[in-house]
């Protein structure tokens, strides 16, 4: 009995704790949204700067909401989100150093493709906004604290519209989610253009209105403050901060296509 | 991962063609959940066994709270793990949090109440059956943990089993403490997350079919290993 347990305890140590990080690899930790990680830009340039200079980077996807929390935290080394009022805040209270323009995309406004809200015809995003609180049809919203979420409130203050009702409903869940719930319910729904292109349950849903500059989604790269966090890699963060607005980071992302279209439009100096 | 037209297919496709991100995927999840088993057995055993056998004041409240805790939501135990492991939080220094490492403390969280619950459940039967005869022959309460445990062993490895179960199932916990990276800390559970937000729903079923495949062989092996203790104890 005593022997069995002892050979128990002899295999456990055997089989080995799953080990944390071993001292040599030369890793980052991004704090990044599901948008940019879902599409497959991540897969698509994380290789290239690996090649180039020996860093790995390890993407945390979660809405951006989240991401600030984790970078403010401490929990990772880079952030790369899409809310510029959130980011301009976050540097302005001593939690990053500086913030750059990297890429951009659009929102779009996704729905029943038979458009009962007759979206299709509208002036602007406003007016389509508008059109659906008119017509009462149903809504999907994020509901979370995601780039993509702080943008469609925006969207329905310039309509002058605080959305209620039973047929505006926030779900609290990611892009994906949201997406398979208003493919579900045929109902509209506003969505970043990446997770939209990579996105593979649409069953009866189109892109029903795009490009309205209101629409405009940038994403920017955060420098987190060293002194704020000191244990952080900041060396090796600040050199992916550098390469994506390189001419070979931002060759990079343009180069990134889905379905023959490109997602992301480099915008960095 | 490809995915294919339907989920069944895909599954078949995935482990007849041995996907090696699917492999490295699949030797993680039974790495973490079947350490946070472990340490979770090695821990609980003992404690549901000291539980059953002492009489101490709160044991009512004890027994009750690990009870409770067996519907602990991994969302919850994922938040507590993340809150301690968090730079800012007191076992920040370690940089645990987003590794393989966070992951077992999470499962292991969850897997404990389970495990300690049901042994003390079996052991204390066990002991209102032998207490007389254990006490006649000279043997401690202490003494006579090894005893009732290895009595109660057929109860005892469903009792794992089924920390197993929670463990190998839950998505909540890992997801928050993991952070789903690919290639370092992606699981079966979190892979199929993700799969399901984009909307690859073949490919998020098919990754279903093969965890339960797992899961099945695990428990399939568990009831092997049982039939043989059984035969040598005649």
């Amino acid at each position: 009995m005593i022997r069995r347990i002892r050979r128990l305890v002899l295999g456990l140590l055997l089989l080995g704790l799953p080990g944390g990080v071993s001292a040599a690899d030369r890793h980052i930790t991004l704090a990044s949204t599901t948008s940019t990680e879902q599409s497959g830009l991540f897969a698509h340039i994380i290789p290239v700067f690996r090649n180039s200079t020996g860093i790995d980077v390890r993407v945390v996807a979660v809405g951006t909401g989240q991401a600030f929390a984790i970078a403010r935290r401490g929990d990772a080394d880079a952030l790369l989100v899409h809310d510029r009022d959130g980011e301009d805040e976050f540097v302005a209270r001593g939690y990053g150093q500086e913030r750059q323009d990297v890429m951009y995309n659009d929102f779009i406004l996704i729905g029943p493709s038979q458009d009962p809200a007759a979206v299709a015809g509208a002036d602007n995003i406003v007016d389509a906004l508008q059109r659906i609180a008119g017509a009462r049809v149903p809504f999907v919203s994020r509901g979370d604290d995601s780039g993509t979420y702080r943008a469609e409130r925006r969207i329905w203050e310039l309509a002058g519209i605080s959305p209620s009702g039973s047929w505006y409903r926030a779900l609290g869940s990611g892009m994906g989610p949201t997406l398979n719930t208003a493919a579900g319910m045929d109902a509209y729904v506003l969505a970043d253009r990446g997770t939209w292109l990579s996105f593979g349950n649409r069953q009866n849903l189109t892109v029903l209105f795009e490009g309205d500059e209101t629409l405009f989604n940038p994403y920017g790269s955060v420098l987190i403050n060293p002194e704020r966090h000191p244990h952080l890699k900041h060396d090796l963060a600040e050199i992916w901060h550098r390469w994506l607005i390189s001419d070979e980071g931002q060759a990079a992302i343009a180069s990134f296509t889905l379905r023959g279209e490109p997602v992301f439009f480099p915008s960095g100096r | 991962m490809e995915s294919g037209e339907n989920a069944f297919l895909t599954a078949f496709q995935l482990i007849v063609g041995m996907d090696p991100v699917l492999t490295g995927i699949v030797l993680l999840s039974l790495q973490v959940s079947l350490s946070a088993v472990l340490i979770a057995a090695l821990i609980g055993l003992p404690l549901g066994a000291a539980i059953a056998l002492w009489r101490f004041p709160g044991r009512g409240l004890l027994i009750t709270l690990l009870n409770a805790f067996m519907g602990l939501p991994p969302v919850v135990a994922g938040l507590l793990v993340y809150l301690l492991l968090s730079r800012a939080g007191p076992l920040g220094q370690f940089g645990l949090l987003f590794t393989p490492t966070a992951m077992v403390i999470a499962q292991c969280l969850l897997v404990l109440p389970i495990v300690a619950a049901l042994t003390r459940q079996v052991v204390e039967d066990l002991w209102n059956e032998y207490a007389e005869q254990l006490q006649s022959l000279g043997a401690s309460r202490l003494r006579s943990i090894p005893t009732l445990l290895w009595d109660g062993r057929i109860s005892l490895v469903t009792a794992v089993l089924a920390g197993f179960g929670r463990a190998s199932a839950e998505v909540g916990a890992v997801l928050i403490v993991g952070g789903n990276i690919d290639g370092v800390t992606r699981v079966m559970t979190t892979a199929i997350a993700l799969e399901t937000s984009r909307g690859d729903l073949p490919l998020a079923l098919g990754l279903g079919l093969v965890l339960m495949l797992l899961v099945a062989l695990v428990n399939g092996a568990a009831f092997l290993m049982g039939e043989a203790a059984r035969r040598r104890a005649g």
